[in-house]
């Protein structure tokens, strides 16, 4: 796959990123970018397309005809009640539903104009362009450089400086570089929750994602935790496009910019986020977003 | 939900009528009740670390004789095994390299074999087979040491010296190769618990970051469950050390070390099987008797050795799980 459809570069090359946007342009920014593809003007080119489709575990539908596109560098929200197949669409994206037996999908789900559910997709290079953040931060039971360093590495990345210089990089996109960067031998079983999770989130970033689903990143943090996860969306969606399950209605209104309503498997509505929390064409969405039902 | 409907299908709370203290004067059938079975079951509890100590106490205190009489030195280092000459040597050193020999030799067939087959039950096949051949391989630990014992003499060893051209057919192989399949369940069985106990969590995580199922497994779920598979190592081993009625049966007993030390088709002799094959003929009182328990001692050193390891092992997996 990748080497068929060349990748839209991560973050920057000189002729994307304006010039207001210096503070992301550290992001990774020293590494040689990806070959520039597609223009500027094509930027609002959906990254994700999903048309008409739905999963079923055995039987029972996790998620029913759904069709959305979802647009580069921009944080996409998707919201709803608990078992509505939010997380089910999300970990769709890059087929982490695979691994739950008796799965089964219709439709088309595409990446880059791609879909993924063809039988020839490679699932490798597919998950190294849309990287996942999990809901419980889940580091790897070894050192933060070597938490940081796995995806590089399976990439073939071997060389010492190279990987310190990801590291570093992605630690500092991750906004976690300052606080361990004394210690990145240490076990990154010992950072606290928050810590952990923007240390998934640096992790993700290593592999040079284009996408970043996000699967209830915040649910297992406090309130500062949060916050700072919140920060690190917003200084990332001007390089990646990030799609977002959150149970948590403020937040999806303060890091989102579009926003798609899920219920009961359905895709009910999806609209630019200050559309859908002032002014929901749906019924059913009002009634979620103000509070009144879920 | 309406609280007056509650209240009315449910009644008022109920009149309290047992007393928040257990005396014995005012509910003694109560108080009698809690005490007697918590004195039981501690007295049930107790008696299962009494046998333990007393066996421990019974085997070191019959071997004392030999072990006053005789040089712990000579005992653990001495190559002679002539109890019942006429000057009777007790020099214990080839049974225990005959047992730590068999045992190695043993893990050495049965490690990779159990790993590999944890692996295959936790991570390749689905849940369904696992729930099938799980069960399945941990009957191979019910089946009879004895029935293994038949199988090596019967099948194993003729058939070693038919085709391998051996002078015996009962000899370290034949033993290390049967003990193999007897540890094998213990190390599927606790190695797979300590692998699948990983979740999956560290799974999605190595998978989402792009990596196959191979490297996942190589990279995470192995070095993630180590401890857990150390500990089904040990435990392996301990099962393989102890083991009597296989060793005496296929080891050819003889009181030798092998030369060249990886020439497996020698026969050896066990601690476990000398004291099995010769406590019947040791006379009560002699020194002969006294020194098979002094073998026990030390067999008992061992496995507890090995016990206190896999528990250590054990204890760090189960943190390791805790804080991940």
């Amino acid at each position: 796959m990748r080497e068929k459809e060349e990748p839209m570069p991560v973050s920057t090359t000189a002729s994307e990123i304006s010039k207001s946007d210096v503070k992301t342009t550290v992001v990774l920014g020293s590494q040689p970018a990806r070959p520039a593809k597609a223009p500027a003007s094509e930027s609002l080119e959906a990254v994700i397309r999903s048309k008409d489709f739905s999963l079923y575990y055995g039987a029972k539908a996790g998620v029913q005809d759904i069709t959305m596109d979802i647009y580069p560098r921009s944080v996409t929200a998707i919201i709803g009640p608990s078992g509505c197949g939010k997380s089910t669409f999300l970990r769709s994206i890059n087929r982490m539903n695979d691994l739950i037996p008796h799965v089964r999908t219709e439709g088309v789900l595409a990446v880059d104009g791609h879909d993924i559910y063809d039988k020839r997709t490679n699932l490798v290079s597919l998950r190294q362009q849309v990287g996942m953040v999990f809901q419980k931060p889940n580091p790897f039971p070894k050192s933060i450089f070597d938490n940081i360093a796995y995806g590089p590495r399976l990439q073939g990345v071997r060389r010492r400086g190279e990987l310190q210089h990801v590291v570093e990089q992605s630690l500092k996109a991750a906004a976690i570089w300052d606080e361990v960067k004394d210690d990145l031998k240490k076990s990154a079983l010992a950072l606290s929750g928050g810590q952990q999770q923007r240390l998934c989130i640096a992790r993700a970033l290593a592999t040079r994602p284009r996408v970043l689903l996000m699967d209830e990143p915040c649910s297992a943090l406090d309130p500062i935790a949060t916050g700072r996860i919140e920060d690190l969306i917003g200084q990332l969606q001007s390089s990646y496009t990030i799609v977002i399950v959150t149970h948590n209605m403020q937040q999806a209104a303060r890091v989102s910019e579009r926003a798609a309503f899920f219920c009961l498997g359905e895709l009910v509505e999806y609209d630019l986020t200050t559309k859908i929390f002032s002014n929901p064409s749906k019924k059913q969405t009002e009634d979620y977003v103000t509070g009144r039902f879920g | 939900m309406d609280n007056k409907d509650l209240t009315l299908t449910l009644g008022p709370a109920a009149e309290f009528n047992r007393p928040l203290v257990l005396t014995p004067g005012q509910d003694l059938f109560g108080f009698i009740l809690n005490h007697v079975g918590r004195a039981l079951l501690f007295l049930i509890t107790c008696s299962s670390v009494l046998a333990v100590l007393l066996i421990l106490f019974f085997v070191i205190v019959r071997s004392v004789p030999f072990l006053t009489d005789y040089s712990i030195a000579d005992f653990l280092a001495g190559k002679a095994w002539h109890p019942t000459s006429d000057t009777p040597a007790f020099g214990g050193l080839t049974i225990i390299v005959g047992s730590l020999y068999v045992s190695l030799a043993a893990l050495v067939f049965a490690v990779p074999l159990g790993i590999m087959a944890a692996v295959f039950l936790s991570d390749i096949v689905s849940w369904k087979i696992r729930n099938v051949v799980k069960p399945i391989v941990e009957i191979l630990a019910a089946i009879p040491s004895v029935a293994y014992g038949f199988f090596a003499v019967l099948v194993l060893a003729p058939w070693m010296q038919k085709h391998f051209g051996f002078s015996t057919g009962t000899n370290a192989l034949n033993a290390a190769l049967i003990l193999a399949v007897m540890a094998l369940p213990t190390i599927i069985s606790v190695a797979e618990d300590a692998i699948s106990a990983l979740g999956r969590e560290l799974r999605e995580a190595s998978y989402g970051l792009g990596a196959t199922r191979m490297e996942t497994i190589l990279k995470v779920v192995l070095p993630a469950a180590h401890s857990g598979i150390i500990a089904a190592v040990v435990l392996g081993m301990m099962r393989a050390i102890g083991e009597t009625m296989v060793v005496w049966m296929a080891s050819g007993n003889a009181t030798q070390i092998p030369h060249p030390w990886w020439d497996l088709s020698q026969s050896i002799r066990t601690m476990t099987a000398t004291i099995a094959g010769e406590m019947g003929e040791a006379p009560e009182g002699s020194s002969h008797r006294s020194a098979l328990f002094a073998v026990g001692v030390l067999l008992l050193i061992m496995t507890f050795v090995l016990n206190i390891v896999s528990e250590y092992f054990l204890s760090r997996a189960k943190k390791n799980l805790g804080r991940s």
